[in-house]
């Protein structure tokens, strides 16, 4: 019940809560950017506070966490109180500590990872769809493959066959979201390498860099970035989810996946710390849905008209 | 009231979205038309003529409102009327005909099916909705009639198409048809069989109709008056006869006269040819398009590559520009052989021959601004940087007649037609080529602007030397401003020449069917033509 009421009491403040941080925006930006902050709908500027919030904390934990990511610092599973302000988990370390810790680990890893899938995967499509013939049939054929079989199994198989390090982690879910990422970015420019200006930069000589970077990626970029952001939540959670299975990031290191797997015993005593983890990850999702799905309307042509 | 009105519009104003502000679109015009009536509705693009059309059915597109006067369509008014009433008069009473049937036909279903949607819905049996459809088939002159109909849009071609839209606009035996510009996206050849089944069958059946264009020479046999208007509003309205006749307005006399460009005649080309077109054979996979194709475009001069849609024209543009290598024959360039791929080509082979398209639209990036757009083909070709590049563009987009200042950060979206057409043209200029390939480059547009483009590149070849191959399914363009005609039929040349030679007879019997199909002013040249042939 009184989760309940917290929740709706939540989600109470947080409508006040972006209309300021809009209105703030609107203020504090430049004329240009300020025009579409202003026309942006209130859950996207939930979604861009929350992230701005989650980005902040990840810079800043050492600063805000009351003590440090790995050390036991009181006994076993203490409740709330005004020293661990969300208790302790099962080694006696500090909740809200390693929440604040958690995010610089998971929010870090999962950026790094996705970006590195949209490079590979962006210009490995685009390529494909530029050049066609056989390279396309090779790298195409080569993703279908890959895309064939279930990719938590296939990332378990390759983290167990590697290791688990940070580095192999960021790699192995790079490479298998990097096919999703591949399939979308060759469509996508499919449809802007028949446009007469690519024939026309053809033949003027350029180079497939040039067009690549000139001529397809500003046209195919408005779907990419929307991807970006769902990609983005996607591996976020394959990382908790991996994290949870004990194949993720390793502990003493912060993870909320981990957290929560850690501390599960506690929901069975009907206390709610191990839900705040799994909130933080869901929350964060929320906030980039949110974002995503303001610049897929931005996208969908709307924008052209100004 | 008279029933001799069908449809009355009194003081109408139409208002479209712009951002936060509603702009007007049509400020107040009135228009009349008595039962079995066709009037044409002239303007550029952009002038409110298919807005006033649609507001004939009472109907606004998405983002304009209709904010004040009166439509009254035989008893109804259209403006107070419900959804549902509306939605009884279109399609039964009210029939609209688009510009691009190819897009207004649902490619997955059966001509004949689309065609018996509406009498069905009317409340005629299915089966005598079909017989009608064959009736109507054959009362358009479509081939086959009993079968046509079972076959998918993409299986007839353009013509054809346009005539069985038509034909599905008459199925209810509507009292007003409205025609969106008809055939403008249609050959000459194939446009004269269109306007004459439409003329037919509205005089049989004594619909009135409203004939919606941007060619004069097309209304003139269509319409018994024109209203003319210019930007939502109307500038002269009068019968057919009298208003070519005497126009009144200055904006009207512009229009007519509009036709009235042509460059000065050159003397017979001499010396060697730039470029030299011998023997091309060429063709898709096992599809021949070309056969045996060969022509000469002299320095200087404008060759104009005239045939009908499927006549191979584009094609030869791709033979010389390398896009598609020739089975047999070659492409000679100043006396060398260029290689037949455009890959093996060297970059100053490349730069000597320049290409502008005909949509501008799909032709300019459009994520680019015209700095660079106009910027790359000097800095690639050229090598010029920095404030060098900066001067290059400015001086090209003066030459184009834009103000370097105003125009040089903006995007293809910011331009209109015309000015994006000469941004192409600026692109192509930037290379300092010798001959330019001008691929339908005017027939997207009004036929003021394209005035306006013909003059341009006119002036630029004087200026330049240039040599243009003009490729054009337009007669009336080709009289402007070629030197030297080729004629194309099915990938073969029929006849080729100098201009004058080529627009007097004898000529082929090819380029007669296609001369003699550009239609003229005179509002008896259609009737006096179908006699003749």
């Amino acid at each position: 019940m009184n989760v309940l009421i917290f929740l709706v009491l939540a989600i109470a403040a947080s409508i006040p809560l972006s209309y300021a941080f809009r209105a703030g925006l609107v203020r504090v930006l430049p004329h240009e950017k300020a025009l579409v902050a202003r026309d942006m709908p209130l859950t996207a500027a939930f979604g861009i506070m929350v992230i701005g919030v989650y980005v902040i904390v990840a810079f800043a934990a050492p600063l805000l966490a009351p003590f440090p990511e790995r050390a036991v610092v009181g006994s076993q599973f203490q409740p709330w109180d005004s020293t661990y302000l969300l208790g302790t988990d099962r080694l006696g370390r500090d909740m809200l500590s390693r929440l604040i810790y958690g995010a610089r680990n998971t929010v870090g890893i999962a950026f790094a990872t996705t970006a590195l899938a949209f490079v590979v995967g962006a210009l490995l499509g685009i390529w494909a769809a530029l050049r066609g013939g056989w390279l396309d049939q090779l790298l195409s054929r080569f993703v279908d493959a890959l895309m064939a079989i279930p990719s938590l199994i296939f990332s378990l198989l390759l983290l167990t066959i590697f290791g688990t390090s940070v580095l192999t982690l960021i790699l192995v879910i790079a490479a298998v979201d990097a096919t999703r990422v591949y399939r979308i970015a060759r469509s996508v420019s499919q449809g802007v390498v028949v446009m007469d200006y690519i024939e026309a930069a053809r033949l003027r000589g350029e180079g497939n860099w040039y067009l690549i970077r000139h001529e397809i990626l500003p046209n195919a970029l408005a779907p990419l970035v929307a991807e970006f952001g769902l990609r983005f939540c996607f591996v976020f959670l394959t990382i908790s989810s991996l994290s949870f299975l004990g194949l993720g990031i390793q502990p003493p290191t912060a993870d909320w996946g981990s957290m929560v797997r850690d501390n599960a015993t506690l929901i069975t005593f009907g206390d709610m710390t191990p839900l705040m983890p799994a909130g933080a990850i869901a929350l964060l999702t929320v906030a980039v849905n949110f974002v995503v799905d303001w610049q897929l309307y931005r996208a969908s042509g709307l924008k052209e008209q100004g | 009231m008279s029933s001799d009105v069908l449809l009355q519009i009194r003081d109408l104003q139409i208002e479209g979205r712009a951002g936060e502000d509603w702009l007007p679109i049509i400020k107040g015009v009135n228009l009349t038309l008595k039962r079995g009536e066709v009037l044409g509705l002239i303007g550029e693009s952009g002038a409110g003529k298919s807005t006033l059309g649609l507001a004939a059915m009472g109907f606004a597109r998405d983002g304009c409102r209709i904010s004040g006067g009166e439509i009254n369509f035989d008893g109804i008014d259209l403006r107070t009327a419900s959804e549902r009433a509306k939605r009884n008069l279109r399609g039964q009473r009210i029939a609209y005909v688009a510009q691009s049937a190819a897009a207004s036909f649902n490619p997955a279903h059966k001509l004949i099916d689309q065609y018996c949607e509406v009498p069905v819905l009317g409340g005629m049996s299915r089966s005598k909705a079909a017989d009608e459809a064959v009736t109507l088939y054959r009362k358009m002159q479509l081939p086959d009639p009993e079968d046509i109909g079972f076959r998918y849009p993409h299986q007839v071609s353009g013509g054809q198409l346009q005539r069985a839209m038509t034909a599905m606009a008459m199925a209810c035996h509507p009292d007003l048809i409205i025609f969106d510009e008809p055939t403008t996206a249609l050959d000459v050849t194939t446009q004269i069989e269109v306007l004459a089944a439409i003329r037919d069958i509205v005089r049989d059946f004594n619909t009135a109709a409203i004939y919606i264009t941007h060619d004069l020479a097309v209304v003139a046999q269509m319409a018994d008056r024109i209203k003319i208007l210019l930007r939502g509003d109307e500038v002269e309205e009068a019968d057919t006869r009298a208003m070519l006749a005497a126009p009144k307005a200055e904006y009207t006399k512009s229009l007519w006269a509009v036709r009235s460009f042509t460059r000065p005649e050159q003397p017979p080309a001499e010396g060697a040819p730039l470029v030299s077109v011998q023997g091309v054979t060429a063709g898709y996979g096992k599809a021949q398009i070309l056969h045996d194709v060969s022509f000469d475009i002299h320095p200087g001069r404008t060759v104009a590559v005239v045939g009908e849609s499927g006549s191979g024209k584009s094609t030869v543009a791709r033979v010389i520009t390398g896009l598609l290598p020739p089975r047999e024959g070659q492409v000679v360039f100043d006396g060398q052989p260029l290689p037949p791929d455009y890959r093996a080509r060297t970059r100053d082979q490349l730069r000597q021959c320049q290409m502008i398209y005909q949509m501008a639209d799909t032709a300019l990036n459009p994520k680019l601004p015209l700095r660079e757009l106009i910027g790359r083909p000097a800095q690639m070709y050229l090598g010029l940087k920095g404030r060098a590049l900066d001067a290059r563009v400015r001086d090209l987009l003066a030459l184009i007649e834009l103000e370097p200042d105003q125009y040089i950060d903006r995007l293809p979206s910011e331009l209109s037609g015309g000015q994006k057409q000469r941004i192409g043209i600026a692109r192509a200029l930037a290379a300092e080529p010798r001959l330019i390939i001008c691929d339908e480059v005017t027939s997207a547009l009004d036929q003021i602007v394209q005035e306006g483009i013909l003059k341009l590149l006119d002036r630029l070849q004087r200026e330049f030397g240039l040599a243009y191959m003009f490729i054009t399914h337009d007669l009336s363009t080709v009289r402007a401003i070629a030197d030297d005609v080729v004629v194309m039929q099915l990938g073969r040349v029929v006849e080729q020449g100098p201009k004058p030679e080529m627009f007097t007879p004898p000529h082929a019997p090819y380029t007669d069917l296609l001369l003699s199909s550009v239609p003229e002013m005179d509002p008896d040249w259609l009737t006096r033509l179908l006699a003749a042939r």
